[in-house]
């Protein structure tokens, strides 16, 4: 029993050691008296539990661990949700597909759009273009039936002529496909596109070149030759040798000079200047100057060293260009030019904006040119640019119907931005009625104080002006139609007198006294009372004059119808009703209503307009023949829908598209014709 | 002695050829042209009176049905044909232009419910209350009896029929809507929701597998045929009969209600209408979109069918004549020039769509007259007078009584509603909008 017990532990161990722990119930093999619930039991009777044999299922992890896992694995676990019911399934079904299919009918909004505002549209859609049967299928049916042409044919089947062949031959079929009509028209209108540029290119050439301006030429040259003399320098850096060619060139140019009897005073100018020179200053020194010239161009060109010669003029210019006394780098190394400030430069740029006024400072500086070809490159930059800039404002002015008093103004506001009228002038304007458009043009005095406008803190703008000015105006009843000339009630003339400017602004100036002192010739009030009376009088019913002279008695010059018959036959007028603006001292009311013309006149603004100055225009612009070209009246009565009788029309389809707006409507290529997904372009608004 | 003579360049005015059109010297100073205003409107006013006086829309009758006209369907292939089905059972095949009956077939017994053609135009399909559905031939057969192609026989009533407009598949509605396919005799898909008869169904005519129908509880179900589903329904305060897609707009739909109205609606945003169209003062029984898809013709049991612009809320047109009864069916031709209507005392009315428009082949200068007069009238229509004559139209008293009596009725609840508002807590009684007012729910 004993070694039983042993070799069963024995066994325990060996089976431990192997790592996994396989622990293996107590069997029990006899009957026992007390049978414990922990699997553990005494051998025999009588036989005392021992210590050690209890301990032992309770080791540290074996069986705890795993209860462990398993309660952090059913903890981790979430219960499996219920089914949704069936009437919830179907809803989310139906939700999810009213939503894929919105999306996809949604991409006809571009399409449904575009037929709704089209100005016309040509039903059926899809026109069936009429298409030209190729001569060769058409011949093909046809069969030689008569003997001469069985002859004819013969003889041609001898010849091996191409009978029934494509008239086009393969190759030239080939270069009919290669090409299909939107590519050609394409390619044509690159081709046209890159002539008009050409065209624009030379044009712009030949403008330039007509210039007359000696000064723009002066610039024009000095900026090619210091564009040489850069390039010069840098052919001296990269590539010591060609720079060398070039100087040789120069020297090959000199010497031609010397050869030619150019710039030597014996020239048919040069002679009749010579005889003026006697006596004119100017000749004299223009002659001295060309001898000046040739000498400078005499001058041999001293080559020390490649790298340090920036004094070489390119072959360009050499014509005028002398070697230049302050070359690039120099300039830039002079102190003294360096000082000079660059205001000079900044000046015409501030004064740009006054358009065609050439400023004294830069005609100061022409002369000064004349004598000094010393002057900052900045400058000279700044002066093309103003020529540029003025050559562009007087094509703007000649191209542009306004006159220059409009451009001069646009010309002032350039720089100022929105600001074109002083708050004083456009408060002024709306207080007195005055059209907007007539007090565009700035005040003489307000030129100069262009600049100090801009500080105010806020200007009125014209826009403001006009919308205040049209919403006045909104407040009118329409009367259109056939009579426009009766008017409806209209308060009017009162506010020129009753308005009161509005309070100074930041600056400090008294509006009022400011406006006071502008109207201070007219008495606004008493040309409003004077007015009012006038209108009371006009609107009183005159008496009837129904006296015949002559009639039942003498008349004749010099002999009055009697008294009693006056008396009799002028009809006086039961008086008025009493006016509507009897106590309102500030108001006309005008009661001319014509209630005939009424009749004919729409009362309330239509819906699709927004002012009523736009109805009226509508209203304005003939569309007759009478009025309007053939070729107007045509394109204005063009109906909005037009159908062909006996043409049936087949709902919308995607080939009817133009394919403009097609690529939104085609469903992705990767899908069957079948399903359609939404496919929409980027932009299309929902 | 030289004399000044006055010579002029016979280039400036003499023809050269006899077939050249004569000159004729224009001057388009506006000064020697004044009033423009006053004479357009003159023209205007000339050409409207001018549209009044030639307004004869009336075309001609087809008769020869023996009881009530039930449904009509237009021929896809030929203008000529239209088919028609009577309350008899019986289907005739008109020649519009012949104005004669070609065939009649008896197709069913009990009353037609539904009819329509096949997209190819060789065949149309009949639905009728003996629970059948069958298929005819186009043509005429050479000898013997009209027989259907096939018949298919169902478990409950058939209410409406429409044909797929590119596939061979064709929709029947009754209790529920069935999507068949030619070849089968079962459906391929029946669609439900809720328990209710569907009074009819109509294909997208774009977006063909879309589908929209109306129940006689008061809804309207849209369905999509790809993924056999419904989509959504839109409850409205009473019965819709009939509707019609827009041809040229996809998502555009069109409702012809009991409660006197017709709604369009978008299909993408059913909360509200797009536009109620009111101005009958019955039920409006069916209704059918021109072809150019800017206008719909509705036909109503007050006797009479009126044209609306698709963007306008009142017609523009209403048709009637003293012996047309309570009209059943309509039908907008497919060269959108004539309308069909099919009436409950037996007869088949065609109508122009433009009541003044003159008929036949028009002169060139003839139509650019037309233009401007079209242009005139478009020009001054917000003119009273202008605006008096061309809304003028006679209508029988019946319905110009009862128009005046909803007028007065609408009126009366406006102020009743104005004065409960006036008189209850501020924002109690909310501003519920026209379009707003007649949608109960939208149900996903």
């Amino acid at each position: 029993e004993e070694g039983e017990r042993r070799h069963r532990r024995l066994l325990e161990a060996i089976s431990s050691l192997s790592g996994r722990k396989r622990r293996r119930l107590a069997e029990r093999t006899e009957a026992s008296a007390q049978v414990s619930e922990f699997n553990v039991s005494t051998k025999g009777a009588g036989e005392k539990l021992v210590l050690s044999e209890l301990l032992q299922p309770i080791r540290p992890k074996s069986a705890l661990s795993g209860v462990k896992k398993e309660l952090t694995r059913v903890k981790q676990k979430a219960a499996v949700e219920l089914p949704l019911s069936k009437e919830e399934a179907k809803r989310v079904v139906r939700e999810a597909a009213y939503v894929t299919t919105s999306k996809d009918v949604g991409k006809w909004q571009q399409v449904v759009l575009q037929n709704r505002r089209a100005e016309q549209l040509v039903f059926p859609l899809k026109q069936d273009i009429a298409t030209v049967v190729p001569l060769e299928q058409a011949v093909s049916a046809w069969k030689a039936r008569t003997p001469l042409e069985q002859e004819i044919f013969g003889l041609l089947h001898k010849t091996k002529q191409p009978i029934t062949d494509p008239l086009l031959m393969p190759e030239e079929a080939a270069s009919l496909q290669a090409m299909s009509l939107e590519e050609a028209r394409q390619r044509r209108a690159e081709l046209q596109k890159a002539r008009v540029v050409q065209s624009y290119y030379e044009a712009k050439a030949r403008r330039e070149k007509k210039i007359k301006s000696k000064k723009y030429h002066r610039m024009l040259k000095k900026s090619r030759r210091r564009k040489a003399l850069k390039e010069f320098e840098l052919l001296q850096k990269s590539d010591p040798e060609a720079a060398l060619a070039r100087l040789e060139e120069l020297e090959q140019l000199r010497m031609q000079e010397r050869m030619s009897l150019k710039h030597q005073n014996k020239g048919k100018w040069a002679c009749s200047r010579a005889i003026i020179a006697k006596y004119d200053l100017e000749a004299r020194k223009a002659m001295q100057e060309q001898l000046a010239k040739n000498k400078e161009l005499m001058q041999k060109v001293r080559v020390e060293l490649p790298e340090e010669k920036p004094d070489d003029v390119p072959e360009e210019d050499l014509m005028s260009v002398t070697i230049p006394t302050i070359p690039m780098g120099t300039s830039r190394a002079n102190p003294w030019l360096l000082g000079k400030p660059s205001s000079p430069a900044k000046e015409p740029e501030a004064q740009e904006g006054q358009g065609d006024v050439l400023e004294p400072g830069a005609a100061e500086s022409k002369e000064e040119m004349e004598e000094e070809e010393e002057e900052e490159m900045s400058e000279e930059e700044a002066l093309l640019q103003d020529f540029a800039q003025k050559r562009h404002v007087r094509q703007q002015r000649a191209g542009s119907p306004e006159g220059p008093g409009a451009d001069a103004t646009e010309a002032v506001s350039e720089p100022l931005g929105d600001i074109p009228v002083p708050p004083v002038c456009a408060e002024a304007e709306a207080s007195t009625g005055i059209e907007p458009s007539a007090g565009i043009e700035p005040p003489a005095g307000a030129q100069e104080g262009v600049l100090l406008w801009q500080q105010l803190g806020r200007a009125r703008t014209m826009e403001d002006v006009e919308a205040l000015a049209s919403e006045e105006h909104v407040e009118e009843p329409v009367a259109t139609g056939a009579e426009t000339g009766a008017r409806q009630p209209v308060a009017t003339g009162a506010e020129t007198g009753a308005r009161q400017p509005v309070a100074t602004g930041e600056g400090g100036i008294d509006q009022r006294g400011v406006i006071t002192e502008a109207f201070a010739g007219d008495d606004v009030v008493a040309d409003f009372r004077r007015e009012k009376h006038k209108a009371e009088q006009d609107a009183k019913p005159q008496p009837v004059n129904l006296v015949l002279p002559g009639w039942g008695e003498w008349g004749g010059s010099g002999l009055k119808p009697s008294t009693r018959k006056i008396k009799r036959f002028l009809l006086k007028p039961s008086p008025a009703p009493p006016r509507k603006d009897q106590h309102l001292p500030h108001v006309i009311m005008s009661e001319k209503r014509n209630i005939y013309a009424a009749a004919h006149q729409v009362s309330e603004l239509p819906f699709p307009f927004e002012r009523h100055q736009q109805f009226e225009q509508s209203i304005r612009a003939p569309v007759g023949a009478t009025w309007n070209t053939q070729r107007a009246f045509q394109k204005l009565t063009a109906p909005r829908v037009i159908t062909r009788s006996g043409h049936i029309i087949q709902p919308i389809s995607a080939e009817d598209i133009p394919t403009a707006a097609r690529p939104a409507l085609e469903p992705v290529p990767g899908q069957g014709p079948g399903c359609h997904r939404p496919h929409i372009a980027p932009g299309v608004p929902r | 002695m030289r004399v000044k003579v006055l010579s002029r360049n016979p280039d400036d005015y003499v023809r050269e050829t006899k077939l050249d059109l004569q000159r004729v010297p224009r001057n388009y100073d506006p000064a020697l042209h004044p009033f423009e205003v006053p004479r357009e409107y003159v023209r205007a006013l000339n050409a409207t009176k001018l549209e009044r006086v030639f307004a004869k829309p009336f075309l001609g009758s087809l008769d020869g049905h023996r009881d009530g006209v039930n449904c009509m369907a237009k021929h896809p292939k030929s203008l000529s044909t239209v088919l028609s089905g009577a309350c008899d059972g019986e289907v005739k095949i008109w020649n519009l232009t012949k104005r004669q009956c070609i065939r009649t077939i008896q197709a069913h017994e009990g009353f037609v419910r539904g009819i329509c053609a096949r997209f190819c135009g060789t065949s149309f399909f009949t639905v009728g209350d003996d629970k059948t559905v069958k298929q005819w031939k186009m043509e005429s057969p050479e000898y013997g009896e009209e027989e259907p192609i096939h018949t298919i026989l169902g478990k409950t009533v058939y209410t409406g029929i429409d044909h797929h407009w590119k596939e061979a598949v064709f929709a029947t509605c009754g209790q529920q809507v069935d999507i068949w396919d030619e070849q089968r005799t079962s459906p391929m898909c029946s669609l439900t929701w809720g328990f209710d008869s569907i009074s009819s169904v109509k294909f997208n005519p774009i977006e063909t597998y879309l589908l929209g129908s109306c129940a006689s509880d008061r809804n309207i179900v849209l369905y999509d045929m790809r993924k056999s589903t419904p989509l959504k329904k839109v409850i409205l305060n009473m019965r819709t009969n009939t509707l019609c897609w827009n041809p040229m707009e996809a998502f555009i739909f069109t409702a012809a209600n009991e409660d006197y109205n017709l709604y369009t609606f978008d299909m993408r945003f059913l909360e509200s209408p797009v536009m109620v169209h009111m101005d009958h003062v019955s039920a409006v029984l069916d209704v059918d979109y021109s072809p150019t898809g800017k206008e719909f013709v509705s036909a109503s049991f007050d006797k009479s069918i009126r044209i609306f612009p698709v963007d306008k809320g009142h017609s523009r047109e209403v048709y009637h004549t003293k012996r047309m009864q309570h009209v059943i069916t309509v039908k907008w031709t497919s060269d959108s020039k004539y309308i069909l209507c099919g009436s409950d005392e037996m007869n088949i009315r065609l109508w122009k769509a433009n009541a003044s428009e003159k008929l036949g082949v028009l002169a060139p200068r003839e139509k650019a007259a037309m233009n401007y007069n079209q242009k005139l009238k478009e020009k001054f229509q917000y003119h009273p007078k202008i605006r008096r004559i061309a809304q003028h139209r006679h209508l029988p008293k019946s319905i110009f009584c009862q128009i005046k009596e909803q007028r007065i009725m609408r009126e009366a609840r406006r102020r009743k509603e104005l004065n409960r508002r006036k008189h209850s807590k501020p924002g109690s009684v909310p501003l519920v909008s026209e379009r707003k007012k007649h949608i109960v729910a939208v149900v996903k």
